[in-house]
């Protein structure tokens, strides 16, 4: 609790204890009610004094819905009539105040511990960069470190800087980045981003970007404007509001003159007193606070527990929409696939696996080709250079080499129709290697992109989660799209498409659904850019360190696990879901508070009540959207 | 030209008063406070100097929110 809130407490405390004082001696000694009427001023003043004070001001600056105002005017009302009905019941007019800045002192704190809670979620803000100076660190501020500079992080400090790693190995913890548990390892000359925490050697790393285009800043600016992008829900609130109270205040004044004037001229008693009372009871009721703060509260809660899940999403407009997505488009590699390629495969060979990639790995040392770099993987051991020599690289066709004296030949089918070689086809889905040693064909590797672990269970949650239908796009030949379309399991797929065709078949499937039903692009950020504007939302994953992807996307997963999509849909549904419960609630409750009160079956404290209470309980519920781990 | 101001305001209802008011000052093309943040967003229209038009912005929240607070101006 800060200065502020203390006070307020303190001012609750010695009213509410006066008042149970006052009440006790009044019970026992019979006073005059002018008596009365000053002593329970006392606690009265102490309570609401403030209030009384911006009530004044409200009137100065020409602002009449200003809530002192109201509570003001309700509450010297209710003291008035029962002062003029010799009711000497001031507890009312007291006890009003009372609640009311219970229900503030509650607001106040309860927004004031989540936006604590939801900010320490995201605490990857490095406060300094160490730099070595004459032997000796110095911390400095991450915003004067000059791109090429050399920091030292050390164990349990934060990487303030993206950068490359040129001293050290250690182990870096992501979870705050990607919301992944298992820590990375990394070692000299490893890129390594900013915002991860080192957890055991000391890493020296030379700067690669500034601290503001680092991607620890990046994040922490989408996050901290996420919910300034504000929702139609909110806009819905506040255009509610700025007419709920006049509304109120108008129904309170007709409430107050035209049933007794009615009564006047059909010469029943007017019962001014009632009437009044009533219309004291409806001002009460005029702050539209319960809706007015939980529901960017809950938006608020909602984005935080998001990027907890390493699921930034830039605004709670998109939070809104995303809850309404009935179509998910992918992009196949990068998304659907890992994106990086991998041997699957060795067939017809005539001597062993390991014999045939040994060989084509030498013979494709010298290749950066994503091909080779497979083959060198999948082979897994140090390549020796000089049992390779005379590569002589055919251009569209492969390479041939002499490996431990043989003469290799390694490449696609026109290279063994170019060497006379007789060859198997293969009727795998990817891309084939052939082989041939010495002009003898030995057979071909089969090398493809493989699926992620996750993809094919990422496609059904997201049907689970009610998603109508799954598309894949992708630039790939349609017999590897539809092999993977079938293994993943997504309903419509279209191969072969240059990345202008996917925006147009994006904005075809766009064409064909109805308004309400939103369509999610997801991509890896990855010249796709123009797809991921396009879409209703896009959806980049595994974009860490790639902006343009952060710049182009409404949603950012930070790690590429599939999953997270459903996650994030069934995310912003818990929190829409909070969002309406909180909407009708609160606005239901005030409703029917209203119509007791003008038939007066509702009093002033049902009223207070409704207030407070409603706003007390709307705020619990906004909390509620922090919670998404089990989502 | 936009801007982001740290404020304080205490309830959010207040905090949208604030918001309305900001931008019915002249030379404020857009304000958006954020509540949940206690920042408020301003774009400027052209030509107008933030140093002029933002404690005009702070004098008409006064109005509408007499303990409000714009840091930074």
């Amino acid at each position: 609790m800060n200065k502020k809130q203390k006070k307020l407490l303190y001012r609750i405390i010695a009213a509410a204890v006066l008042i149970v004082a006052i009440n006790v001696v009044f019970n026992f000694v019979e006073a005059p009610i002018l008596i009365k009427a000053i002593t329970f001023l006392v606690p009265y003043l102490i309570i609401g004094h403030d209030i009384i004070k911006k009530a004044f001001k409200g009137i100065k600056n020409r602002q009449p819905f200003d809530e002192s105002f109201l509570m003001a005017v309700a509450t010297v009302g209710a003291y008035a009539i029962a002062f003029i009905e010799q009711s000497g019941d001031f507890n009312e007019a007291v006890a009003v105040l009372l609640f009311f800045q219970v229900g503030e002192l509650f607001e106040s704190y309860a927004v004031g511990k989540s936006r604590r809670n939801i900010t320490e979620l995201m605490d990857i803000r490095p406060d300094y960069a160490n730099i070595e100076i004459d032997g000796e660190l110095e911390q400095v501020d991450p915003d004067e470190v000059e791109v090429g500079s050399v920091i030292i992080v050390q164990p349990g400090e934060k990487v303030p800087i993206d950068g490359v790693v040129i001293e050290g190995n250690s182990v870096l913890n992501t979870a705050a980045l990607t919301g992944e548990s298992l820590p990375r390892t990394i070692h000299e000359g490893d890129e390594i981003i900013s915002g991860s925490i080192n957890m055991e050697g000391v890493l020296k790393i030379r700067t690669s970007k500034e601290f503001g285009d680092s991607t620890v800043s990046k994040i922490l600016e989408l996050v901290e404007n996420a919910s300034s992008r504000k929702s139609k829900s909110e806009a819905f609130i506040a255009k509610f509001s700025r007419i709920y109270t006049p509304a109120v205040c108008f129904s309170a004044l007709a409430l107050a003159v035209l049933p007794p004037i009615v009564s006047l001229v059909m010469g029943i008693n007017p019962a001014f007193g009632d009437w009044i009372y009533r219309a004291l009871t409806f001002l009460v009721i005029s702050c539209p606070c319960a809706l007015v703060i939980s529901i960017p509260l809950s938006f608020f809660a909602g984005l935080g527990g998001a990027s907890h899940e390493g699921i930034l999403i830039k605004g709670s407009n998109y939070l809104e929409a995303l809850s309404k997505a009935k179509y998910v488009v992918f992009d196949k590699t990068g998304t659907l696939t890992k994106g990086d390629f991998e041997v699957s495969g060795v067939h017809h060979n005539s001597m062993s696996e390991a014999e045939l990639i040994d060989l084509a790995a030498h013979a494709e040392s010298a290749s950066s080709h994503p091909i080779s770099k497979s083959i060198q993987k999948a082979y897994g051991k140090e390549i020796d250079r000089s049992r390779v020599s005379e590569i002589k690289e055919i251009s569209g066709h492969g390479l041939t080499a002499k490996v431990d004296g043989k003469l290799i030949a390694a490449g696609n089918e026109k290279l063994m129709k170019l060497l006379g070689v007789k060859h198997e086809p293969c009727h795998k889905v990817g891309t084939i290697v052939h082989m041939a040693g010495d002009g003898v064909y030995a057979g071909h590797i089969v090398i493809s992109d493989t699926l992620k672990e996750n993809s094919a269970e990422a496609i059904k949650s997201l049907k689970k989660a009610g998603i109508k239908k799954t598309v894949m796009l992708t630039g790939d030949a349609n017999a590897v799209a539809e092999a993977v379309a079938k293994e993943v399991g997504v309903d419509e797929v279209y191969s072969e498409l240059l990345p202008a065709d996917k925006v147009s078949k994006v904005e075809e499937l766009l064409e064909k659904k109805s308004e309400k039903e939103k369509l999610v692009f997801v991509g890896d950020g990855i010249n796709d850019a123009p797809v991921l504007t396009r879409a209703d939302i896009g959806i980049a994953m595994g974009a860490m360190g790639s902006d343009a992807a952060i710049e182009a996307a409404d949603v950012v997963l930070m790690d590429d696990d599939p999953k997270k999509i459903s996650k994030a849909i069934n995310i912003s549904r818990k929190c829409l879901r909070i969002v309406y419960e909180n909407i009708w609630f609160a606005i239901g409750i005030k409703l029917i508070c209203l119509v007791l009160g003008a038939f007066g079956i509702a009093n002033m404290w049902m009223a207070i009540f409704a207030d407070v209470g409603v706003m007390v309980i709307a705020v619990l519920n906004a909390i509620r959207a922090l919670f998404v781990k089990k989502l | 030209m936009k801007k982001s101001y740290k404020i304080d305001v205490d309830c959010a209802n207040c905090a949208q008063k604030m918001e309305d008011a900001a931008n019915r000052t002249a030379g404020v093309k857009n304000a958006v406070v954020n509540f949940m943040m206690l920042k408020m967003n301003v774009e400027f229209e052209e030509g107008a100097d933030p140093k002029q038009v933002m404690p005009e912005v702070l004098k008409n929240c006064r109005k509408v929110e007499s303990d409000c607070e714009i840091f930074g101006i």
